[in-house]
């Protein structure tokens, strides 16, 4: 289907078109948030620590007194990046992977899925612990091992939908008319997958938040003065008898934007579903 | 039949064995650089390295270290550990208990859970409790699980008083202790399963009482429920059941965050600890174990969906 169609009808689907604007929202704010944050996220002011909300500090600062809107409108960035690595990898490799066993068929795919499905048994946090422990913890290190444990299933979608449409009319006439293995695997099947590749992109990007926060939050992504919501969260549990206030604010933008991304996904899943009319 | 089915199901195993084992051992090979010098720091002396390099094997051919490595674990032996010299095997086994009771109340958990909201919200579609109902099963899924345990934490341990905060009380020591030190975090484990059992379990029985053969059970003045449980239940029943295998393997691996928050014994924390401590082979062994287990829940649900679904031919 076209991208314009899919637009219009992703339009229709409220919630997937303002989570759409919100994500949109995100991203930019991950790039012009150093400039236009009120306070130095670093700047420690004794004189002020754990403060409730206010004028001056609209979430309230944290125990050393830095003001809490400023680390989580920068905590953004952590976020976006973990979500944009993580479907970058798995688009780069496991979608080229997928079409080309799908394609071949035989052998190299019964090996390929048997590989593919090994892998996915592993629980993903677990996984991505593993590489992370391995690589050396870093938000860098982090994020390239999610985009891993999210690569088979990109691979075993792609695999799956190759599968279907190498049968397809306008893929044997490409083939009779001389056309190379790669061309009609890039050319002709690739974008015809790709709407279910894309709703998929969509579920991963809110799930890579989540586990990006999960392993920040565990000290295994984001390190000091790197600033994450789940890094955030790591702080705020420390302080969770003293201060339960610091917790409510990057909670919820891990919230929102895991929502957001689901949303998208689901009204996407309608958008590109010819088969499913609008009344 | 049904023996030759078991059987190809279990041959299926082997494969998947023998990639995730190969997958785990190949973790130590993504360390950068010397891995003897990365677990030991910078201060080691060439004496202590070489004994690390020794006793990890990687002194050796990749593939031998493979085979070595493969054929201790088989044996139970998954070296020892970097940092308390105490055999992985036996720490892991020690901690395998308390992660089993913790995953399988939130099993229960979000199988209630997912039961009452889905069957509730399809008595009466965009009643309020259908609301209700779907307002969970997309929140359950989107909520970070450490913030929902500390939200419940500060409600339950440090308002209220109610519930402990940290620590875990085994089943076998004491049953009442359990109970409370497992009411949060397995609550808080099991809430995602609970969001995608409802999900799921509501959309097949809207698609299964909408069916013909339930018309006719009420066209014969059957009630409501009975028609529910029998006709219903048993259909939609089918695909919950590899839902639930599947979120065996999520809760293992959500039980590393959660045993964090806690501050429960168990594998997880053990994972986390590891890698804090670069105590490498403990976890080797901790993400063996639990992929393992992953894989036996696998093998479990596949035969159960074999016998449980009379479309699925068993030779």
């Amino acid at each position: 289907m076209q991208i314009r169609i899919i637009g219009q009808r992703l339009l229709q689907e409220r919630l997937a078109f303002i989570s759409l604007v919100y994500l949109v929202f995100l991203v930019i704010l991950s790039i012009v948030a150093p400039f236009i944050v009120p306070y130095d996220p670093e700047a420690q002011d004794l004189t002020k620590i754990m403060m409730a909300p206010n004028g001056a500090h609209w979430f309230g600062t944290d125990e050393l007194g830095r003001d809490i809107f400023t680390r989580l409108l920068l905590g953004a960035q952590a976020a976006i990046q973990a979500g944009a690595i993580a479907i970058m990898i798995p688009l780069a490799v496991g979608v080229p992977l997928g079409i080309i066993s799908g394609y071949l068929g035989g052998v190299v795919d019964d090996i390929f899925m048997r590989i593919v499905d090994a892998i996915l048994s592993f629980p993903a946090i677990l996984l991505a612990l593993g590489i992370t422990g391995a690589l050396g913890v870093s938000l860098w290190n982090a994020m390239i091992a999610i985009g891993i444990i999210f690569t088979p299933q990109f691979a075993r979608l792609a695999r799956g939908q190759a599968l279907q449409v190498r049968r397809e009319p306008y893929v044997e006439a490409a083939k009779i008319s001389g056309a190379g293995p790669m061309w009609i695997m890039f050319r002709h099947i690739l974008p015809n997958i790709l709407s279910p590749i894309i709703v998929q992109a969509s579920f991963s990007f809110s799930l890579a938040i989540l586990v990006e926060a999960s392993l920040s939050f565990l000290g295994m992504g984001a390190q000091s003065p790197q600033i994450s919501w789940g890094g955030m969260l790591h702080q705020a549990y420390s302080m969770i008898f003293v201060n339960p206030m610091m917790m409510v604010f990057p909670g919820f933008a891990i919230l929102i934007s895991v929502l957001a991304g689901n949303f998208l996904g689901d009204g996407l899943r309608v958008a590109v579903d010819p088969k499913i009319k609008r009344t | 039949m049904f023996i030759k089915f078991l059987f190809r199901r279990l041959l299926y195993v082997i494969p998947m064995l023998i990639v995730t084992t190969l997958v785990v051992f190949s973790l130590i090979l993504l360390i950068p650089g010397d891995p003897a010098l990365a677990l030991l720091g910078d201060n080691a002396t060439d004496e202590k390295l070489a004994q690390l390099r020794t006793q990890l094997g990687l002194d050796q051919p990749v593939l031998i270290q493979y085979w070595n490595w493969l054929m201790s674990a088989v044996q139970g032996d998954l070296g020892r550990s970097l940092f308390t010299g105490e055999y992985v095997s036996e720490a892991v086994i020690s901690r395998l208990g308390v992660t089993f009771q913790v995953v399988l109340t939130a099993m229960i958990f979000s199988f209630i859970l997912g039961m009452f909201f889905a069957i509730t919200s399809i008595l009466k579609p965009n009643s309020w409790m259908d609301y209700v109902a779907r307002f969970f099963g997309t929140l359950g899924t989107a909520i970070p699980n450490f913030w929902l345990a500390m939200l419940l934490v500060v409600f339950f341990s440090v308002n209220l008083g109610w519930l402990p905060a940290t620590g875990f009380t085994s089943v076998m020591d004491h049953p009442i202790g359990f109970l409370k030190s497992v009411l949060l975090p397995a609550f808080c484990l099991g809430a995602f399963g609970a969001a995608q059992i409802t999900r799921q379990l509501r959309s097949s029985l809207i698609e299964v009482l909408d069916s013909d053969y339930i018309r006719t059970a009420y066209s014969k003045g059957l009630l409501l429920w009975p028609v529910i449980w029998k006709h219903g239940m048993r259909n939609a029943l089918l695909p919950v059941v590899t839902t639930v295998g599947l979120m065996f393997g999520n809760m293992l691996g959500a039980t590393v965050v959660i045993e964090s928050v806690f501050a429960i014994p168990g594998m997880g924390q053990l994972a986390v600890n590891s890698i804090l401590q670069r105590d490498f082979p403990m976890l080797q062994g901790v993400v063996l174990v639990m992929v393992v287990l992953v894989l036996i829940i696998n093998f479990i649900t596949d035969v159960l969906y074999g016998v449980l679904d009379p479309r699925i031919e068993l030779d």
